[in-house]
C-alpha cells in the first residue's frame, strides 16, 4: 500500500553531485523523517521521490513498482510544501477539490469528499475563503486537506512547520502525528529540527552532505550513533567530543560524552575545570566548563546555586556512557559503551 | 504635518501639471467643439456661420463612418487577440531556462523601438510587396502565387503590422508576471495530476489576470488612434476597406477640406474613446484591486 524503496539513487545538478548514492527501504505505514543540516539534500531527495526531479541514476520503487520515470501524479504520493503552495485565486473548497477535479471525479463525489476532509480538519467555516484570508495554521491545514483528499499511498512533507510560530508548531506537530495514527499511511517528513524528528518519527534518516549517515529509530540513533556526525546531530545540547590523551585512555581517537551523562562535584572527580558560563533553563541548568586543556565540556544538571562562572569544579563522565570513535569518525563498538 | 495640510500640500504640488494638462487638453478640445458646430470648408471660404448639428449628421450618415467604426473595432480586437495570445506564448517560451535567454529577451523587445512609420514601410516594401517582398518570395519557392497583401487583405495586413509592433510590449509584461509565479504552486499542481494544459488554465492564466488587463487597457488606448501605419501603407483603401476612425477624420479634414465635418468626427471619436475608456478602467479597477 505504500512501501518505498530507493536503490542506488543519484542526483547531480550539472557538475555538482547533491545525492551521491541513496539506498533506503521504507515500510508501508511508516513515519520516516529525513533530518540534517540545511543544504544537505533533504529536499532534493524528497523531490526525487515525488517525481519533481529526474534522478541521474538509480531506481525508485513504490510497492515494488518501478516509478523512477513515472510522472508525479502517477506515484500516488501527495506533497505538502514549505510555502504550502495553495492556489491563491481559488477558494479553500476549490483548493481541496483540485486533485479530484484533475482526476476527473464527478462533482457530487467531490462535494461529499471535500465536506468529509474539511470536517476532519476543522475547515468547514472557511470553505469559501481565499487562502490569503486564512491564518498560517489554517493554510497549513488546507495544504494537508489537499494532500489527503486523494487518499494517497504516501505523504511527503517538506519542512511544513517552518513558517509557523513556536506555539503553533508544537500543536501542528501533534496534529500531523495524529493524522498519521488515523490514516496509517506512509509519511516522509523533512526537517532540519532534530527535536521534531525525534518526537514524530518511527525511523529517522540522518543526512549529511547528500549521504544517509544512519537510518534507525530515534532511540537507537541516540543510543548507538553510527558515527560522530549522527552522535553530534542527535541530542541537545550537543554531545561533547574530546580528543588527545583523554581519548587515548579509552583506545579511541575521539570520545563522546552526552551532557546528561556527566556528574559534577566541588572537590573530587576525574577531571577538573573552570565554569565559563551557566544557562539557567528553569528545570535544569546547562554548564559550559573549560578543562585544563582547550576542551570545552557542556553538561546539564538540576539547578544548583554553587554553579557560578569562574568557579573551579570537578566532573566525572559516567564510564558506561562513553562513546568511542576512530580516526574516520566511525563509532567503535566495544565494552566501554552504554548497551 | 496634519492629514489636512498634507493633502493641501499634495494638491499644491500637483497643481502645475494639472494646469498644463488642462491647457493642453481643454483648449484644443474646446476649439474642436466650436468648429464642429460651424460651416468651415477650406475649399469654400464664403460658406460660414453656425451649422447646428448638420456637421454631425453629415459625418454620422456617411457610409464610410459605419465602415470606419467596424474597421476600428476589428483593428483593436484583432491586434489584442494576436498580442495577448502571442505574448503569453512567447512569455512562456522565454520563461523557460535556455541557452542565450538574456540575448533572446533583448531581441524580442527590439520591434518596440522601431518607429511606426518605419516599421510599416518595412512591412510594405520588404515583406508584403507582391513583387519583391519576402512573403512573395517564400510563396513562389513553395510553388504558390504571391498574395497581394495590401490590396487584397488591407485590414488584415494593418492588423499584422500593428500586432508585430505591440507583441514585444505584451510579451514583456507577461514575462515579468510569469517570473513572479510561485514555482511550488506549479509543482503542487503537477503532484495533483494537472497536465500542462490544466496548469495553463488553472494556474498560469489566473495568475496573469492582472497583466492581461494591463495589456488590454494600454493597447486599446493606443490602437484606437492608429494612423501612421495606415497612412504609409494602404492610405485607408482600397475604398474605405482599411479606414479607421482617426483616418476618416483626416480624410475629411485634409483631403476633402471640410474642417467642420472633421471636427464633428473628432468629437464623436473622443466620445467613443471615452466610453471605451470608462469600460476598460472599470474592468481594470475590478481586476487590479482584487
Ligand atoms: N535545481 C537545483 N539546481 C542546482 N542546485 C540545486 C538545485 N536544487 C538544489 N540544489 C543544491 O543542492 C543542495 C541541496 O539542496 P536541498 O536539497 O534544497 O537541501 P536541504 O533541503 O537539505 O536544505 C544545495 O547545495 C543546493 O544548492
Ligand atoms: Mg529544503
Amino acid at each position: 500500500m505504500g512501501s518505498i524503496k530507493l536503490d542506488g539513487l543519484k542526483k547531480a545538478f550539472g557538475s555538482q553531485t547533491v545525492i551521491p548514492d541513496a539506498n533506503l527501504e521504507i515500510a508501508d505505514g511508516e513515519f520516516v523523517v529525513f533530518v540534517g543540516p540545511s543544504g544537505c539534500g533533504k529536499s532534493t531527495l524528497l523531490r526525487l521521490i515525488a517525481g519533481l526531479e529526474e534522478p541521474t541514476d538509480g531506481r525508485i520503487l513504490i510497492d515494488g513498482r518501478d516509478v523512477t520515470h513515472a510522472a508525479p501524479a502517477r506515484r500516488k504520493l501527495a506533497m505538502v510544501f514549505q510555502s504550502y503552495a495553495l492556489y491563491p485565486h481559488m477558494s479553500v473548497y476549490q483548493n481541496i477539490a483540485f486533485p479530484l477535479k484533475m482526476a476527473g471525479e464527478k462533482a457530487d463525489v467531490i462535494r461529499v469528499r471535500v465536506q468529509e476532509v474539511a470536517t476532519s480538519l476543522d475547515l468547514l467555516p472557511y470553505l469559501e475563503r481565499r487562502p490569503r484570508a486564512l491564518s498560517g495554521g489554517q493554510r497549513q491545514r488546507v495544504a494537508i486537506g489537499r494532500a489527503i483528499i486523494r487518499q494517497p499511498a504516501g505523504f511527503l512533507f517538506d519542512e511544513p512547520l517552518s513558517n509557523l510560530d513556536a506555539a503553533l508548531r508544537v500543536s501542528m506537530r501533534t496534529e500531523i502525528s495524529e493524522l498519521h495514527r488515523r490514516l496509517r499511511s506512509t509519511m516522509i517528513y523533512v526537517t532540519h529540527d532534530q527535536v521534531e524528528a525525534m518526537t514524530m518519527a518511527d525511523r529517522i534518516a540522518v543526512m549529511n552532505a547528500g549521504r544517509i549517515e544512519q537510518f534507525d529509530t530515534p532511540l537507537e540513533l541516540y543510543r548507538r550513533p553510527a558515527n560522530m556526525f549522527v552522535a553530534g546531530f542527535i541530542g541537545s545540547p550537543k554531545m561533547n567530543f574530546i580528543e588527545g590523551a583523554r581519548a587515548r585512555e579509552y583506545d579511541a581517537r575521539t570520545i563522546g560524552i552526552r551532557p546528561e551523562a556527566i556528574d559534577w562535584s566541588i572537590d573530587s572527580g576525574k577531571w577538573r575545570g573552570r565554569v565559563e558560563r551557566v544557562e539557567h533553563l528553569g528545570a535544569e541548568t546547562v554548564v559550559h566548563l573549560s578543562l585544563d586543556t582547550a576542551d570545552i565540556l557542556t553538561f546539564r544538571t538540576p539547578l544548583d546555586e554553587r554553579l557560578v562562572a569562574g568557579r573551579t569544579i570537578h566532573v566525572s563522565p559516567r564510564e558506561d556512557s562513553i562513546y568511542r570513535f576512530d580516526g574516520e569518525g566511525r563509532a567503535i563498538p566495544g565494552p566501554k559503551r552504554n548497551p | 504635518m496634519s492629514g489636512y495640510r498634507m493633502k493641501r500640500a499634495a494638491r499644491l504640488a500637483l497643481a502645475p501639471s494639472v494646469a498644463l494638462l488642462i491647457v493642453g487638453m481643454i483648449v484644443p478640445l474646446a476649439t474642436t467643439l466650436w468648429l464642429s458646430f460651424r460651416y468651415y470648408n477650406l475649399m469654400n471660404p464664403a460658406l460660414g456661420g453656425f451649422a447646428g448639428l448638420s456637421n454631425y449628421e453629415f459625418f454620422l450618415t456617411d457610409p464610410a463612418f459605419a465602415q470606419a467604426i467596424v474597421n476600428t473595432i476589428l483593428l483593436v480586437g484583432g491586434v489584442l487577440a494576436i498580442t495577448v495570445a502571442g505574448g503569453i506564448l512567447l512569455g512562456l517560451l522565454f520563461d523557460q531556462p535556455m541557452w542565450g535567454r538574456g540575448m533572446a529577451r533583448l531581441l524580442v523587445i527590439a520591434p518596440f523601438f522601431v518607429m511606426p512609420t518605419v516599421s510599416a514601410l518595412v512591412w510594405k516594401n520588404m515583406l508584403m510587396h507582391p513583387g519583391y517582398g519576402i512573403f512573395a518570395w517564400v510563396a513562389m519557392k513553395l510553388g504558390l502565387s504571391p498574395v497581394e497583401w495590401l490590396s487584397n487583405h488591407p485590414l488584415l495586413s494593418i492588423i499584422l503590422i500593428v500586432a508585430w509592433q505591440w507583441l514585444p510590449f505584451a510579451t514583456l509584461i507577461f514575462l515579468t508576471a510569469l517570473q513572479s509565479l510561485d514555482h511550488e504552486q506549479q509543482e503542487a499542481a503537477r503532484m495533483d495530476g494537472a497536465g500542462p494544459l490544466d496548469r495553463l488554465v488553472y494556474i498560469i492564466l489566473p495568475h496573469l489576470g492582472r497583466a492581461i488587463t494591463v495589456v488590454i487597457l494600454m493597447e486599446t488606448i493606443f490602437i484606437l488612434a492608429i494612423f501612421a501605419e495606415i497612412f504609409v501603407t494602404t492610405s485607408g483603401g482600397p475604398g474605405y476597406a482599411s479606414t479607421n476612425l482617426p483616418y476618416l477624420i483626416y480624410v475629411q479634414a485634409l483631403m476633402q477640406f471640410d474642417v467642420g465635418a472633421a471636427s464633428a468626427g473628432a468629437i464623436i471619436a473622443v466620445v467613443l474613446a471615452n466610453i471605451v475608456a470608462i469600460f476598460a478602467i472599470r474592468l481594470a479597477g475590478r481586476n487590479l484591486t482584487a
